[in-house]
């Protein structure tokens, strides 16, 4: 192209676009470097703060980050599988850490459940119940907080902000809560689980509503039909894919999710995980390790086969 | 419009097999789904035992704990000594401070002289729950040395209460006489008198709001939002309710308590200096953060702290998943063997559970924001690099052609044939980690990875501290919505206000 080899010999308006996308450049330029600096002022800062305030310092401890990698191993390999799988341990001492058939649920006279399969069972089943809930429950609210559907502003942004705090509200204060009055068990963390799921996809769900396309809708308007009929027959058909997809992204957030809240009093194998790291019982630590693992890739393969055979690969967009 | 005739409904029938003879499976789909989600919920039932756990809930307790997130209890006991006079007693971290003499609480009192004969009846108002609670000590050491000493008899003076009145509402008075109280409220009146440890209701039967499980027992009222009281056969404990928070700005100890607020401005802008080592703004400053209720100082550190894993977690991840995504890309780093190895890094990262991390980077770092941050860097570098480099295959190759046909090298390919395609998608859903870790850093402090999680999970488990709770509730709320706020502004403005 001519203009590009003519680094001189400019006219008049030539030259004015010249210095305009010069100047324009370097606005852009420096907006650039305080931007990347800001962020690496506080980055730094950040940095120092949480060393600041950590129990160890980050250096002091360097040096010894990978012990506990030498507090993980047990006395020899099998020992997992003989902690996964509630086996009768060589080195039974009568203390906690070998005590592995002790955990046994028997099903009948021989045949029993080892603990840590139906303890991630029940951490599984806190996770798929507090979505199914959290689903129907998100279902029934996101279309009355989509603008289409919803005309009273009111309504709306009421749900909206409804959803808003369920999301934003700390999911440990849910479980301390419920903890408190029901007692010990997985239903405080099924409850915490179950709120923070509709709020999170109740803001998915009418976001899908909002972009689908209304023509159906008004055509059965166009012959009388009530809300409840054009909200069942107009939008769902065409909303329900991306909703079972987003409704299997959440099952692999929740799983993580009740894990960790089990960790925190919920139940379930986070809890066990949390004490038998604490209590420095290698195998047991590594059993779960490796059947949480196992789980979570197994829900993450699943989901994501489903999803691909529901609304193809453009269900891989993350959301929490 | 005409109707149609049997045959050419039938017709048209024929005509779309495909919508009139659908497949069982294709017909009764929905309703299957929603039997069996119905099945697995009553199967879940019975696994949690809900109904069990639902039935043996503590539901008044619920009532109490959620009142305790917006208003406070005072309590004032109400003794009887037992020569007929009283004695009114706080707990001693009680929210009026060290002296208490509230205005709805009214009591007679007069100065007796008398003669005590043992030192066993000397202590008539021995200290039995919250005043001895925090002192054992002194209070044992004292009554040991008076039951040490001889039977002598001893005479003083002291301020009794003879009558007290208590207006817990509009409706709703309690008045206290030696042996006796009498009840007021809304339009019912209850009298119980209190002798030989016995409380007796004269009036008949009970109100409502009254309850005594045997007679002769203790009868507590309940009064609702305004609270509620006991009658002991020697005491009568009062809990006033009270909305707000108590104390909030200065605790007791402070010189500033209890002052209102134009006083408290006067004192620091011209008073005289209360403490001489320092200015009174100072003081009050330093007494606002050291509050011992509310630890102003230590819930802000902690809250920063939770901010500071997010955002540190999120940007170290960032820069670690940036590189790893191009090797792992298969369009850009054309060797089957690094892609391969670096997804199946990524999904290991991301299939360990960030609780796994958090644990063990506590006990590597020792409780503390370092092991929050790495464990939400470890697993936040696998998800990153998985969308990282799935955006990566996805981009059009036309823009690295032509980079590429004007001789560039490698390095400039990338620079300019890739990451103008890439970057705001790459940036934007970094801004999407950071506001959910935002959310989520809260729950990984409470195993002990640092941040206000871990002082959330202490407060709730007092089961006395539920404003503390609301309080920190609120302030991770406002810490979330601004920066959800922030993120999807600089979001929207990286990729367009159409996909968020």
């Amino acid at each position: 192209m001519a203009a590009n080899t003519l680094p001189k010999d400019f006219s008049e308006s030539g030259a004015l676009i010249e210095r305009h996308w010069q100047e324009l450049a370097a606005r852009r330029r420096v907006y650039s470097w305080l931007g990347l600096s800001l962020l690496v002022l506080a980055l730094g800062g950040s940095l120092w703060f949480a060393n600041e305030t950590n129990a160890g310092k980050f250096f002091d401890r360097l040096p010894y980050l990978f012990d506990f990698v030498g507090d993980i191993i047990p006395r020899d390999g099998s020992e997992i599988f003989r902690a996964l799988f509630d086996l009768p341990s060589p080195y039974d001492d009568g203390s906690f850490k070998y005590n592995y058939p002790e955990g046994r649920l028997y099903v009948t006279d021989s045949l029993y459940v080892p603990e840590y399969f139906y303890k991630m069972l029940e951490t599984l089943n806190i996770a798929i119940f507090s979505t199914i809930v959290g689903t129907a429950i998100g279902f029934a609210l996101c279309f009355l907080a989509s603008r289409n559907l919803m005309p009273n502003w009111f309504v709306r942004g009421f749900v909206r902000r409804t959803m808003e705090i369920l999301r934003a509200f700390p999911e440990v204060v849910l479980a301390g809560f419920f903890l408190a009055i029901l007692s010990l068990g997985p239903l405080p963390a099924v409850i915490a689980v179950s709120i923070h799921t509709i709020g999170a996809l109740g803001k998915l769900f009418f976001e899908v509503v909002e972009n689908a396309d209304m023509k159906a809708e008004e055509g059965l308007r166009a012959v009388g039909a009530s809300w409840i009929e054009r909200v069942w027959f107009a939008i769902v058909p065409q909303v329900l894919p991306n909703f079972i997809s987003y409704f299997l992204l959440r099952l692999e957030i929740n799983v993580r999710a009740s894990t960790i809240i089990g960790a925190v009093g919920g139940g379930g194998i986070g809890e066990l995980l949390r004490l038998s790291i604490g209590q420095n019982h290698e195998a047991k630590t590594l059993a779960i390790v490796l059947l949480l693992f196992c789980t979570i890739v197994a829900v993450d393969q699943l989901s994501a086969w489903a999803r691909r055979r529901l609304v193809g690969d453009q269900a891989f967009q993350l959301a929490q | 419009m005409n109707k149609l005739h049997v045959a050419e409904m039938d017709e048209i029938a024929a005509r779309h097999p495909e919508i009139f003879h659908r497949s069982f499976w294709s017909r009764f789909r929905v309703p299957l789904i929603v039997l069996g989600a119905v099945l697995y919920g009553v199967y879940c039932w019975w696994f949690f035992a809900v109904g069990a756990v639902l039935a043996n809930a503590n539901w008044s307790l619920a009532g109490t704990y959620l009142a305790d997130w917006v208003s406070y209890e005072v309590r004032p006991e109400i003794r009887m000594d037992g020569h007929g006079t009283m004695q009114i007693v706080y707990p001693r971290f009680s929210p009026l401070g060290d002296n208490p003499n509230p205005d709805w609480l009214v009591a007679e009192r007069e100065t007796v002289t008398r003669t005590i004969e043992t030192p066993a009846a000397a202590r008539p108002a021995a200290p039995k729950s919250t005043t001895s609670f925090m002192a054992p000590g002194a209070a044992l050491g004292g009554s040991a040395a008076a039951a040490t000493g001889a039977p002598a008899t001893e005479t003083r003076s002291e301020e009794v209460v003879t009558r007290a009145e208590i207006a817990m509402g509009r409706s709703t008075h309690i008045e206290v006489l030696p042996g006796e109280v009498t009840v007021q409220h809304g339009g019912e009146s209850l009298r119980a008198t209190m002798s030989d440890g016995k409380v007796v209701p004269e009036t008949g039967p009970l109100p409502r709001w009254a309850v005594q499980k045997r007679p002769g027992e203790k009868i507590i009222l309940s009064f609702g939002m305004a609270g509620w009281a006991e009658i002991d056969a020697t005491e009568v404990s009062i809990r006033k309710r009270f909305l707000g928070w108590a104390n909030f700005i200065f605790d007791t100890r402070s010189p500033f308590f209890g002052r209102p607020a134009a006083d408290v401005f006067a004192l620091i802008a011209w008073g005289e200096r209360i403490d001489p080592q320092r200015s009174n703004l100072s003081l009050a400053w330093n007494n606002i953060l050291y509050n011992s209720e509310w630890q102003h100082l230590d819930v802000w550190t902690k809250l920063l702290q939770t901010i500071v894993m997010a955002f540190v977690g999120t940007v170290l991840a960032t820069l670690v998943a940036f590189p790893l995504a191009f090797v792992a890309a298969r369009n850009i780093a054309r060797n089957r063997f690094f892609n391969q190895l670096t997804k199946r890094f990524f999904d290991f990262q991301r299939s360990v559970d960030m609780l796994i991390w958090a644990l063990f980077f506590t006990r590597a770092f020792g409780p503390g924001p370092l092991a929050g941050m790495s464990a939400i860097f470890f697993t936040d570098t696998g998800t990153l690099g998985k969308l990282y480099s799935e955006a990566l295959e996805n981009i059009d190759d036309k823009q690295r052609e032509g980079v590429k046909s004007v001789g560039a090298p490698s390095v400039a390919v990338q620079r300019f044939g890739v990451l103008p395609q890439v970057l705001p998608v790459f940036a934007s859903q970094a801004l999407y980690f950071w506001e959910s870790n935002t959310r989520s850093a809260t729950i990984i402090g409470a195993v002990g990875a640092g941040g206000i999680g871990l002082k959330l999970w202490e407060a709730m488990r007092t089961n006395s501290d539920w404003e503390n709770v609301a309080y920190m509730v609120v302030l991770i709320l406002i810490v979330v919505f601004i920066f959800d706020g922030i993120s999807n502004a600089l979001r929207s403005r990286l990729i367009g206000r159409s996909h968020h």
